[in-house]
């Protein structure tokens, strides 16, 4: 490692390699400070599967076409409308060179995996997924002679006038120095960071489960906003999916979130149900569950299912827990065993005879009750009967730094930072502020990840 | 069978996966594990099979130790398949000697030379052993012909039987019917996938051997070891032809068709067995398998034996060592043919069996979500 880099990267996942890989082809000499040991290197990216950009026909194992409006119609449904149009516009457009780009730098593509057929026409799936991908660009920074230290964490970023920056960063027990010609944060967001989210959702915080890397801690960002710079986004909000309690409580990836919920009841740790499970198709609804749970007491709830609905899912990680009668299961799971047989009793006797159908919002549906099942309603009858428990997994957070169309960071009166940049989850919120689109994490992360390298190059040589 | 620990073990790695997916662009391992929402033991022992060992499923993980995951599919299916290897050959009380015992093989070699070195020396004499072999039929003064075919024979034979027993074994122990053996589409999807090292080419650019970085080096190696192989077998037909069918007996001219076949052949194994090796020294070892490794070492090192005193003999052959390294050749192939069916030779039998029932799998989904 040298003292100085034209370009400091604070990060090391998509986004950020990203950039190291534009940079070097600058010009720019680069360096990439990455907080996580080398095995658990590319922050969430390596949780990813598939990255979402705009195509004018088929493409790859792409099919059909994905028009620039039809790609910000999903965008605006999604987000409600909490986006920066011009942004989010520019991301869409500069998508469309991604597929070329990203199978030029060393990954491969892969049709959709079995189960995401509804996203072959947007969604380009890496093979092997995002550690296979992060792995490629590894690989290709390191033939650029791009620098990597790992267990180095961003902890102060110094922007001078035109003049170089100093970033400061904690490795090896140490705070060491680098000067670099111009910084880009590409760092994550802070959904890892348990202390703040405490500080916003206070004790309930222990009980989430961190779906990706422990790393994002939010430190870069943090400081730059301490500096001046623009925060965009609410703290408190964060997306969130239905996750099985059982999982660790960081980087359980894909692998602990549960798709049962459509085909039985949720109960609360009091044994009431507080949600529709039968509102949607599940792609349309999984995402609304993290934020239910979090909202339950304790932060918990429970996937109940019959013998009928046991194959009806993806495969789960941990198996059900399992009991031949309903108070027997709720005692296996803690909780009230009269109370969680009421509620089964009550919703089974208002579920009206329909056809089921998994594969359409069917008929199969509850009359009479305060909160409906509105879709695949089956009675909960049939022995074995099954639980999951469910706990509320953050994806990543909305609250980020505000940035120009050119990556560059703002501060409070809309002018840019000189010679900082961002990119990746650090940025995402500008243009997804609410909800998500599978596979645009990675899009945003690779449009700005591109822009950041460049603009940081250019800035840094001139 | 494999112990109840290791069945439950990949059980529980498979059940990771299953939840996954993101690898079942790979290989065939991927696609048949999805077709199963629980796996016991023929499933494991059946999936073991098909991994071809290229790791790229290992780099490709988020969740490889130390995660607590700790997902490690190719070190455990390789795991499986040398208790599979030992299962399934007969006897059994030879397959558990031979297992993973590298030094049993080298002293097999060494007792099967000296054996054959000792009773030619003993019954045709000195002056045969130590002298030049380039007239025709000089082959035969060292070893009479029948002494030389008749042990020929009987050791093909024995490889041959064990293996064929061991695949009907396994074929059975993974309650697939006996009639999906001979599916024609399966069984010409499973050639092309065995003989093209289908899984081994990681999506274009190669497999993850032997460190992360994707490379067709394996691959490549070995297509010639397989090539030498099946050039020297072509040799051996041939010179056998020419000896009943035209009189013509061994050793043939430089230019002769068992000679070229049988030379470039075995500096084909040479080549790709020595590359093998070599990849295996510098190999990633997070992913590997030691058990496995031994087995690959014995088989390797007694296959670069038999074309090393092959070859050795051919160039030889007009000074007074050729006796000698003609002994000590077909001392060799003895070891070889002996410890066949209990080492690595084994996986050419299992996994074209588990290719086959994949395929025939493929076929019934595929007639089932279009029926």
């Amino acid at each position: 490692m040298k003292s100085a880099y034209d370009v400091v990267i604070a990060g090391g996942g998509n986004a950020a390699l990203c950039a190291a890989l534009e940079a070097a082809r600058a010009g720019a000499t680069a360096l990439i400070l990455e907080a996580a040991p080398a095995y658990l290197r590319g922050g969430n990216s390596r949780h990813t599967r598939n990255c979402r950009y705009m195509h004018d026909g088929p493409e790859f194992n792409l099919v059909g076409t994905y028009t620039e409006d039809e790609f910000f119609a999903d965008l605006l449904q999604v987000t409600g409308g909490e986006t920066n149009e011009a942004l989010a516009r520019m991301t869409i457009r500069a998508s469309k060179d991604l597929g070329r780009w990203i199978e030029g730098n060393g990954v491969r593509w892969q049709g959709p995996l079995k189960g995401t057929l509804q996203l072959s026409r947007t969604n380009a799936f890496f093979l092997g997924g995002g550690k296979a991908l992060v792995n490629a660009y590894y690989e290709e920074i390191e033939r650029l002679g791009v620098d990597v230290c790992y267990e180095a964490e961003v902890c102060d970023i110094l922007a001078g006038d035109g003049a170089p920056a100093s970033v400061a960063f904690e490795a090896e027990g140490t705070t060491q120095i680098v000067q670099a010609g111009a910084v880009v944060v590409a760092s994550g967001g802070f959904e890892a960071n348990l202390e703040w989210l405490a500080q916003n959702w206070g004790d309930a915080a222990q009980n989430f489960a961190i779906r990706g890397t422990a790393y994002n801690r939010g430190r870069p960002m943090a400081k730059l906003i301490e500096h001046g710079a623009r925060a965009i986004g609410s703290p408190h909000e964060f997306h969130s999916v239905a996750v099985d309690a059982r999982g660790p409580q960081f980087d359980g990836g894909i692998v602990t979130r549960l798709d049962t919920v459509p085909f039985g009841i949720v109960v609360n740790n009091e044994g009431v149900r507080f949600s529709d499970e039968g509102a949607d198709f599940w792609p349309k609804r999984y995402a609304s569950w993290g934020g239910l749970i979090a909202q339950q007491p304790g932060q918990v709830a429970f996937s109940l299912l019959d013998a009928k609905m046991a194959n009806e899912f993806m495969p789960s990680l941990y198996p059900p827990v399992e009991a031949q009668s309903i108070p027997e299961l709720a005692r296996a799971m803690e909780l009230d065993p009269e109370l969680v047989a009421e509620t089964v009793s009550r919703f089974n006797a208002s579920v009206q005879d329909g056809t089921y159908d998994p594969t359409a919002l069917d008929d199969c549906r509850t009359e009479g009750l305060e909160i409906p099942k509105s879709h695949w309603a089956r009675r909960i009858d049939t022995p074995p009967f099954l639980a999951y428990p469910l706990r509320t997994g953050i994806t990543f957070s909305y609250r980020c730094l505000g940035v120009d169309e050119r990556a560059r960071v703002l501060v409070a009166n809309g002018e840019p930072l000189p010679g900082v940049f961002a990119a990746g989850e650090a940025m995402a919120g500008n243009i997804l502020g609410r909800g998500y689109l599978a596979g645009f994490g990675m899009t945003i992360g690779s449009v700005f990840g591109r822009i950041a390298g460049r603009e940081a190059a250019k800035h840094a040589l001139a | 069978m494999p112990s109840p620990d290791l069945i439950h073990e990949v059980e529980r790695q498979l059940t990771v996966c299953n939840a996954c997916r993101y690898c079942e662009g790979y290989c065939a391992v991927f696609p048949a594990m999805e077709l199963r929402r629980t796996f016991d033991e023929e499933d494991v022992i059946h999936l073991a099979n098909l991994c071809f060992d290229c790791r790229a499923c290992y780099n490709a993980c988020p969740y490889t130790p130390p995660h607590e995951y700790a997902i490690n599919i190719p070190q455990a299916m390789a795991e499986v398949r040398v208790e599979t290897y030992r299962e399934f050959s007969t006897p059994s009380f030879l397959s558990r000697l031979f297992q993973g015992n590298t030094a049993l093989v080298g002293l097999t070699a060494l007792v099967s030379v000296l054996i054959v070195f000792g009773s030619v020396l003993a019954l045709q004499g000195g002056d045969v052993v130590f002298g030049e072999l380039t007239e025709e039929g000089s082959f035969y003064r060292v070893i009479p012909y029948t002494a030389m075919i008749l042990p020929a024979l009987l050791l093909s034979g024995w490889w041959l039987a064990v293996l064929a027993i061991g695949g009907v074994r396994f074929w059975r122990s993974t309650n697939a019917r006996a009639g999906d053996m001979i599916d024609a589409t399966s069984f010409w999807r499973a050639t092309k996938d065995a003989f093209g090292l289908e899984y081994l080419k990681g999506g274009g650019d190669g497999c993850d051997y032997p460190g992360p970085a994707k490379s067709n080096a394996r691959r490549w190696l070995h297509h010639a070891l397989v090539g030498g192989v099946l050039l020297d077998l072509f040799s051996t037909t041939v010179a056998a032809m020419y000896h009943h069918f035209f009189g013509e007996d061994a050793p043939y001219e430089y230019l002769s068709i068992p000679v070229v076949s049988g030379a470039v052949g075995g500096v084909l194994i040479v080549v790709g067995g020595l590359g093998l090796l070599w990849l295996k020294r510098v190999q990633d070892l997070d992913p590997a398998n030691r058990r496995m490794l031994a087995l690959d070492y014995a088989f390797l090192l007694l296959l670069l034996l038999t074309s090393a005193t092959g070859l050795a003999l051919l160039s030889l052959r007009g000074t007074v060592t050729a006796g000698t390294l003609l002994t000590v050749h077909l001392g060799i192939v003895a070891a070889l043919y002996l410890a066949l069916p209990y080492g690595k030779f084994a996986h050419v039998v299992y996994r074209y069996a588990s290719l086959i029932r994949y395929h025939v799998e493929m076929e019934r989904e595929a007639e089932k979500t279009a029926g």
